[in-house]
């Protein structure tokens, strides 16, 4: 029994990763209908970012979890501003085009953010140190859950709600549903649709690097090409739930991150991305779109 | 009068909503059929049933082919199987293929009457040569006979509104069709382009031996056109009869 | 003549992307031995470089937006590039189509056998991008895991001759065979998923045909591969390393003008006009009476023949196969030649494998930098020429019989 909750909170904690860089994915698709594949890459700027912060500040004296935050809330700004900067080079001049080419220039600018921090920095996996303490009212449990994965878990609780509340309660959560449905529409009321979509892009590159703090302290070490990985799986599971839905994509991310924990546990490690991707062509043979999707009827 | 299309109890549940229910409606050859009725009364889900895009709850879509005596049934059938039977029709939103050519476009209609595969393509042996070379041919006299042979080379999203529902209408003829299904063919269009409208109709039936069955919301031209009428609302057939028994009877929907 | 605000814009542009490339341009960290560089150097050349760049953007921006105006006013609706105005040409096109033939052939023997070897590659991503051209270009059907079906064209032909000593020339049939059987294998539970759902789903075919092929030791040799896989034998000759490169590069050119030869032709046909009206609209092309699952599958078989064809290649070239040649990354690089080159253009796709794949081996003298430019290229492309290096033009027919029976 003991087994099945560690692996079920493993998954628990595999999928919120996955939630917070999936979130990105779907709130980008849910209003430009494209697949940023270089999302990834700013997961994995934000984990770049935090280390070298962490590094510098270690150098000058400070430790501890306050160096995390500072980290993560540096970490959170540059992932913000790379994710905006990205969108108004790579995918605003794209607006009109076919949505394959923006599908290219997203792959193009992946494999340049990639190469850009490995000429910069260095191709080597980094250590990453963690700095979550280990809490002392954790330890009765500790053979079934660390503390890094309890913090992982509230975390993405508390972004789940701030996100949940920002698009159903606030001015520019309401403009972002409205450039959803409809964006000509949007326009046409007066929303300002490039100012909402840079918002999206902010928004979801934050949550990612919160997500790449979260999980290089979680691992421990990040390269260059943790972000594509990573990316790759919070895709499938945005996919997964239905790609434009944000309860879809946490939802996606959990049964993604249980399928992947129980499959290692139960059957074997080798094959793990294989039962996820299976578990993927499975649910969408019987709902091809998504668990939650909206299942796009084409009226006619 | 032989008839063409026969529908019997048809009826159409989508979850717990029943938006066509027990409807009869019956096409006879060399007829023009009018079916009329309010926005969302389940005309377009009526024509969706018959030409298998949605497969009815129930009952039962009959077929008069002209090589045939026997009626065929054809519920279920996939859509390019009821096109295959020879039941063609047009979208109330245009539905053409946007970067092809015009004459692409009725090429498109012309698929399943042409038999080259694979082989024969890579191949292009004598007969699917002749058989490109006449669809070519067959598809350009159609755009002809409508009308569309000066935009023969353009690509259709460039063509005027009223130049692209005729393409729609040019394109299912090419099927060969025995009945021709309008779903509002003249929605969008100025009086000039519907006077035009309606004599194509009636061309297509007169000249062609093409059954026709429209939607329409324009009840000038579903006056002059038809030579019977059917009246939905709310999934049910409510009236049917001539134009002229129509005219006088006041609007059956109370709001 | 520029403006003050073009300059001011210049400079905020510039500032914007010191602060943005900061942390990772200016600090250099190495957490093992904590230590921690300045390189404030990177700095400067950001901010100069974005000022100077700001310009070239502003610039191509305007042209492009004039262009589309131009367009939209209907000035030149369809632009037909000179490209394509000298293919009609038969003065102009003839000689090029000879000299360009001679330069071929005569390829092997002007130029190193490195270079013949980069060019063997080079031809068989002209053999992938066809291939796939089929499925997205004109079927329109996103394809993220074609690569699987180039693995096993090269894994049949590694394991054929590893068991049974199967030579290359019986292999490479059935190399095609069994991407068409696989095509049709992962067609047919897609068949009803669209667009970005269809993408995954094969992105994870291709996958789990790589990670299968990377565990099941006992069946692939798992992550070390095959090696000692015998390149194509000359009427039973064994050629030395240098000759064996050459017949390598003409049997790719012959299987290379086989493949735009048999693509062409189908493009032409019933069947690609069919693929054509279901990229268009799949509702539309069910309701004119075409077989929809029939025609994705046939897109599918068909574009998963040639990756097959091409693994088997790749395999008798490298003389070694393993799963690290089969990841993610190749079927974006396809993927990449298609959209990049022109969809649905043959020569397009050619021009976009050549320079795909030769741009970055000639860029080895930057090697470090190559990738860099390479996303940069696709990028700038996109936003700048989003229909490809060389568009595709559709066919028109021509109607002298008809034309003189005149209207009625």
């Amino acid at each position: 029994m003991d087994y099945f909750l560690e692996l079920f909170l493993g998954g628990l904690t595999r999928g919120s990763i996955y939630a917070l860089i999936a979130l990105g994915y779907t709130m980008v698709y849910g209003i430009i209908e494209l697949i940023n594949f270089a999302h990834g890459e700013i997961y994995m700027i934000g984990a770049f970012t935090a280390l070298i912060v962490i590094s510098v500040l270690t150098l000058m004296g400070m430790n501890g979890i306050a160096m995390l935050v500072i980290a993560g809330v540096v970490a959170v700004m540059y992932s913000s501003a790379y994710g905006y900067t990205v969108e108004k080079i790579a995918y605003k001049p794209l607006r009109n085009a076919p949505r394959l080419s923006a599908l290219i220039s997203a792959i193009g600018m992946s494999l340049f953010l990639q190469n850009y921090v490995l000429l910069a920095q260095t191709s080597d996996f980094l250590p990453f140190p963690n700095l979550i303490p280990d809490f002392e009212f954790m330890e009765p449990y500790a053979h079934i859950i660390g503390s890094t994965e309890i913090v992982i878990l509230i975390t993405t609780a508390i972004v789940m709600i701030l996100l949940t509340i920002l698009i159903k309660f606030t001015r520019i959560g309401k403009a972002m549903r409205a450039t959803s449905q409809d964006k000509t529409m949007a326009m046409l009321v007066g929303i300002n649709v490039n100012r909402v979509i840079s918002v999206t892009f902010i928004v979801g590159s934050a949550t990612a690097a919160i997500g790449g703090v979260l999980i290089a302290s979680h691992v421990g070490m990040i390269n260059f090409y943790v972000g594509f990985i990573a990316g790759i799986k919070a895709f499938v599971a945005a996919v997964l739930g239905g790609i434009g839905s944000v309860p879809g994509a946490v939802l996606g991310s959990f049964v993604l991150g249980w399928t992947e924990s129980f499959a290692t546990g139960y059957v074997s490690s080798d094959y793990e991305d294989v039962f996820a991707f299976l578990f993927l062509v499975l649910i969408l043979i019987f709902r091809p779109a998504g668990i939650l999707g909206r299942s796009e009827k084409n009226k006619v | 009068m032989e008839p063409v299309l026969k529908v019997q109890n048809l009826g159409m549940n989508f979850g717990g909503l029943r938006a066509l229910d027990d409807l009869d409606l019956d096409v006879c050859k060399d007829e023009i059929v009018a079916l009329i009725g309010p926005n969302g009364a389940g005309k377009t889900t009526f024509f969706n049933c018959i030409t298998g895009i949605y497969p009815p709850t129930d009952g039962d879509v009959f077929i008069f082919a002209r090589d045939r005596d026997m009626p065929e049934r054809i519920n279920g059938l996939k859509p390019n199987k009821v096109t295959e039977k020879g039941l063609a029709r047009t979208f109330q939103n245009i539905r053409l293929f946007p970067s092809m050519t015009v004459l692409e476009n009725v090429m498109i209609g012309r698929h399943c009457r042409m038999h080259a595969g694979v082989l024969g393509a890579v191949l292009k042996g004598r007969s699917t040569v002749m058989e490109e070379k006449k669809a070519v041919e067959d598809s350009y006299t159609i755009l002809e006979k409508m009308g569309l042979a000066q935009f023969v080379d353009e690509f259709a999203k460039n063509l005027p509104y009223g130049a692209q529902r005729r393409l729609e209408i040019a394109r299912a003829m090419a099927t060969e069709p025995f009945l021709l299904l309008l779903d509002e063919p003249a929605a969008g269009m100025n009086p000039n382009e519907t006077q035009e409208l309606d004599e194509l109709i009636k061309q297509i039936r007169d000249k062609e031996g093409i059954s026709i069955l429209l939607i329409e919301h324009d009840m000038k031209l579903v006056m002059s056109l038809s030579d019977r009428i059917f009246v939905v609302d709310y999934g049910k057939k409510i009236a049917q009869g001539t134009p002229e028994g129509k005219k006088s009877r006041r609007a059956p929907r109370k709001r | 003549m520029i403006k003050f605000d073009e300059i001011k814009r210049a400079v905020l542009v510039s500032i914007w992307f010191m602060f943005l490339t900061f942390p990772i341009m200016v600090i250099r960290v190495n957490p093992v031995e904590h230590i921690v560089e300045w390189r404030w150097k990177n700095m400067v050349l950001v901010g100069i470089g974005s000022f100077l760049l700001s310009f070239v953007w502003n610039y191509l921006m305007k042209r492009k937006e004039l262009g589309s105006k131009e367009a939209e006013a209907g000035e030149e609706t369809i632009k037909i590039s000179l490209f394509h105005r000298a293919l009609n040409e038969k003065k102009i096109y003839l000689p090029a189509l000879v000299i360009f033939g001679i330069f071929t052939i005569s390829f092997p023997f002007i130029f190193s056998m490195y270079q013949t070897t980069i060019m063997v590659t080079a031809l068989i991503y002209v053999m992938l991008g066809l291939g796939l051209n089929i499925v997205v270009g004109l079927a329109g059907l996103l394809d993220l895991g074609y690569v699987a079906f180039y693995a096993v064209g090269a894994y049949s032909y590694a394991l054929l001759n590893y068991h049974f000593g199967l030579s290359f020339w019986i292999a490479l049939p059935i190399g095609g065979a069994l991407g068409a059987i696989f095509g049709i294998l992962l067609g047919f539970p897609v068949l009803r998923l669209r667009g970005d759902y269809l993408a995954i789903v094969t992105l994870g075919f291709g996958e789990i045909i790589r990670i299968i092929l990377e565990n099941w030791n006992e069946f692939s040799f798992g992550p070390s591969g095959i090696a000692n896989i015998p390149r194509p034998p000359l009427f039973g000759m064994d050629l030395s390393v240098h000759g064996s490169t050459t017949y390598i590069y003409y049997i790719m050119i012959v299987l290379c003008v086989f493949t735009i030869f048999v693509v062409n032709r189908l493009q032409d046909s019933r069947i690609g006009r069919a693929w054509i009206a279901l990229r268009e609209d799949e509702i539309a092309c069910q309701a004119m009476g075409i077989d929809k699952a029939r025609t994705k599958l046939t897109a599918f078989s068909l574009g998963a023949t040639w990756a097959g064809m091409a693994g088997v290649m790749f395999a008798a070239k490298t003389t070694f196969v393993n799963p690290a040649s089969f990841t993610l990354w190749e079927s974006i690089i396809v993927l990449c030649i298609v959209v990049l080159g022109g969809m649905g253009s043959i020569i397009g796709v050619i021009a976009g494998a050549l320079v795909l794949v030769l741009t970055p081996e000639y860029l080895r003298a930057f090697s470090e930098y190559r990738m860099l430019a390479f996303g940069t290229l696709l990028v700038v492309m996109m936003i700048f020429r989003p229909g490809g290096i060389i568009p595709n033009v559709r066919r028109t027919y021509k109607f002298e019989s008809v034309k003189n029976a005149d209207k009625s």
